[in-house]
């Protein structure tokens, strides 16, 4: 029962760092409109762009450099999810876990290799 | 009185009393913060050969920073017509409240932290991650050509610096065999893990650098070709929540660097055991927070494409040996 309260407190205090972090800039931002000015101009409501008059929306088609580097973050970062648990119990699991896990990390490497003989990896 | 209260059953009481402590956290990060800037301009200036800010507050500037915040409360508040604003007016929240979550669980000292709860690094690492959705979301919803590059290449190097960050902090779990921070700091009485592990200490401390946003690698804000990045059309407080982000996130990785590879709270040499753990820790604290200012002053920015090439190409193929390297060894020898 103790340990129980314990873990629930340990997560409570989680919780109200989460209740502070969202707190804090929604009381800043409400107590400063009381400071600030409010002088509403149609100039002062435009986009900036160095001067000039924008053009088009800004929400243009991307490269699609961005989204492969995503989809390779995606695919590494859950080998870590696995990698986790097998380093927080490595003592118990022994050599067998180490060789499965090398496999393992060994096909996602090839694709890694794969993606870098594509040129994925090249910025330019 | 603190451990009774851990070990009663939670409810509004708890809540209460937690919620003043951790508000005496946030008053003295935000302390930190204060004048962590006008050290960064302190240590810049003189690294640069000039004073930097000695105005305001004495010859040191002490009031600079306090002076810059008055500033910003008393800015008017623009938001763009073309923004997209209720995502314009939660993303600095967004990247806020992680950077301020992640201090939950971590150890000052043996008696001095806040929740001590199992998944400790873990936790760190996955609440982290979530800032980048409030800097990406912030440069979409201004609506601007810069910011929107801004924070497309926030994304895109924070996800790909995410990962040898996590993999190269696999070399000290594999050592520890616990993700709890305390325990951690624990097992390093016999010496640090920056002696045990020094390639998963590089790895981290470069990957942490480019998640910090700092430079060499700040090319989401680089303002000479970005202007300002992901924040350009953000003014006045709300601005100031994204810089607070990043300062926040200092005190937290440097913190954290402290935990992990430094010994934490733990004294160099059992002889200096007599000096109180909370100045080591400080000492260890102020040491990482001094290196990346130095690194500042001295490294030029990178390339975008070289960045995401020695992500992908060098730390990563790096942290992985690193961990099997670590593996090998622990088996065959110990």
């Amino acid at each position: 029962m103790e340990l129980l309260n314990l873990y629930q407190n340990n997560y409570l205090i989680v919780f109200v760092f989460l209740c502070l972090g969202v707190l804090l800039p929604l009381v800043a931002l409400f107590l400063g409109k009381f400071l600030r000015p409010h002088k509403p101009s149609v100039e002062k409501y435009t986009t900036y762009e160095s001067g000039i008059d924008p053009f088009h929306d800004s929400r243009v088609q991307f490269n699609v450099r961005y989204y492969i580097f995503a989809l390779m973050f995606v695919i590494f970062d859950v080998e870590t999810v696995f990698l986790y648990p097998w380093a927080v119990a490595y003592d118990k699991l022994g050599v067998f876990a180490l060789i499965e896990m090398l496999i393992f990390v060994i096909m996602l490497l090839i694709g890694l290799i794969y993606a870098w003989k594509k040129k994925v990896l090249r910025w330019t | 009185m603190i451990e009774e209260l851990l070990q009663s059953s939670p409810g509004l009481m708890n809540f209460g009393i937690f919620f003043l402590l951790a508000v005496v956290l946030l008053l003295v990060v935000l302390g930190f913060v204060t004048y962590a800037i006008l050290a960064e301009r302190k240590v810049l200036g003189y690294m640069q050969a000039r004073h930097g800010p000695n105005q305001l507050g004495g010859k040191w500037g002490l009031l600079q920073t306090v002076a810059d915040v008055l500033k910003l409360l008393i800015k008017e508040d623009v938001i763009p017509k073309a923004a997209d604003r209720p995502l314009f007016i939660i993303a600095p929240i967004i990247a806020f409240t992680p950077a301020f979550m992640v201090l939950a669980t971590i150890p000052f000292t043996d008696k001095f932290q806040f929740a001590d709860i199992g998944v400790g690094l873990l936790y760190y690492i996955a609440v982290s991650g979530m800032t980048i959705f409030g800097m990406v979301l912030g440069g979409w919803a201004s609506n601007n050509k810069y910011a929107l590059l801004g924070g497309m290449r926030a994304g895109a190097q924070m996800i790909s610096y995410e990962i040898p960050l996590v993999m190269s902090v696999l070399g000290v779990i594999l050592l520890t065999g616990s993700l709890n921070l305390t325990d951690i700091v624990v097992q390093q009485e016999h010496g640090w893990f920056i002696l045990y592990q020094p390639i998963a200490f590089i790895v981290f401390f470069i990957a942490s650098i480019a998640e910090l946003n700092r430079t060499p690698f700040d090319l989401p804000e680089s303002e000479n070709e970005l202007v300002a990045g992901y924040f350009v059309e953000y003014s006045g407080f709300r601005w100031a929540f994204f810089m607070l982000t990043e300062y926040v996130y200092m005190f937290a990785m440097s913190s954290l660097i402290t935990v992990i590879f430094l010994g934490g709270w733990l004294p160099p040499l059992d002889i200096l055991g007599f000096i109180p753990g909370a100045v080591w820790f400080a000492l260890k604290f102020c040491v990482v927070v001094f290196v990346y200012m130095w690194l500042r002053a001295t490294l030029p920015r990178f390339r975008i494409d070289r960045l995401m090439e020695f992500a992908w190409k060098v730390l990563f193929p790096v942290a992985l040996a690193n961990i099997f390297l670590t593996a090998l060894i622990k088996t065959l020898f110990f």
